[in-house]
């Protein structure tokens, strides 16, 4: 049950991407650029994402747990840290380059078009080296 | 860097997939109690004890446009850059970004702005902004050369 939940809400988060055009880079960089050629589209995507989140989240948590686990697992850190505010600043450079977020990266992996297969593989090494640079410094209490 | 292609304000379209996204993201939570985070789901699908959803997760995501193949009768359209070191040092920012940072735009914009977040929204105004900005220098400072 949880791989075929899991996989339907994959499918449903990836063609909500691609109808929405989150999965298309060169709209991305459209809506990006305001002082040229401006695409508000994307302001639509976000609206109507967390809306229904927001909505659905309070529904879900009606709940006493979710249906196919033990206990619900959601952040509680609330501190607007270095680490956060300069990971955020470092993923807005990688998507104002590329148009790609890693949703998208994804779902447009098939597609396979060479700037693709070069940016999920990038994102994936990304990744593994930003968790570690996140766990070291816990570690060490630097940054 | 993609040279500039015009694109079509969609803004049906665009509300209709966020709802999708919208939905998705509280199939997960009533689901599994998860956040809807595309970075957490691919480093917990790697790393995690329980990682067959997340994997699944995936899978469905990868499994999207081959949907959108069969039902439209071709590849969703998109025009990604083919400049490869470019995008290579995009990969490589957008992963360490999203894991240091604990997210991306599902993650905090969706999910985290969902629960009112202030850390998310901190981090949904950071990257926009420096989006933004990349684009604004990409295109109008430097005149798209890279």
């Amino acid at each position: 049950m949880r791989l075929l939940f899991g996989f339907l809400s994959g499918l449903i988060f990836g063609i909500g991407l691609i109808l929405s055009g989150m999965a298309n880079p060169a709209k991305v960089l459209n809506f990006l650029d305001i002082f040229g050629t401006w695409d508000p589209s994307l302001a639509f995507v976000m609206g109507g994402a967390s809306l229904t989140a927001f909505i659905g989240y309070r529904l879900a948590w009606r709940q006493d747990r979710p249906i196919l686990m033990a206990d619900f697992d959601i952040p509680s850190a609330n501190d607007i840290d270095v680490k956060l505010l300069s990971g955020a600043a470092l993923f807005g450079i990688g998507w104002g380059i590329g148009g790609f977020c890693p949703g998208p990266a994804w779902t447009a992996l098939p597609i396979a078009a060479s700037g693709t297969l070069i940016f999920v593989p990038a994102m994936l090494i990304g990744i593994w080296a930003g968790r570690r640079v996140k766990s070291t410094s816990l570690k060490t209490g630097s940054v | 860097m993609l040279p500039v292609t015009l694109t079509d304000f969609t803004p049906w379209a665009s509300l209709g997939g966020g709802i999708l996204i919208g939905l998705s993201a509280v199939m997960v939570m009533a689901l599994f109690g998860r956040i809807a985070g595309i970075v957490g789901i691919t480093a917990g699908a790697v790393t995690q004890g329980d990682r067959g959803w997340r994997l699944a997760f995936i899978a469905g995501l990868l499994a999207a446009p081959v949907a959108w193949l069969l039902v439209t009768g071709d590849f969703p359209h998109q025009t990604v850059s083919e400049n490869l070191p470019a995008m290579a040092i995009a990969g490589l920012l957008v992963g360490i970004g999203t894991a240091l940072g604990s997210g991306c735009t599902s993650g905090h914009g969706v999910c985290g702005l969902a629960r009112l977040s202030g850390r998310s929204l901190a981090a949904v105004i950071t990257f926009i902004v420096f989006a933004a900005l990349t684009v604004f220098v990409l295109r109008h400072v430097i005149g798209g050369a890279i």
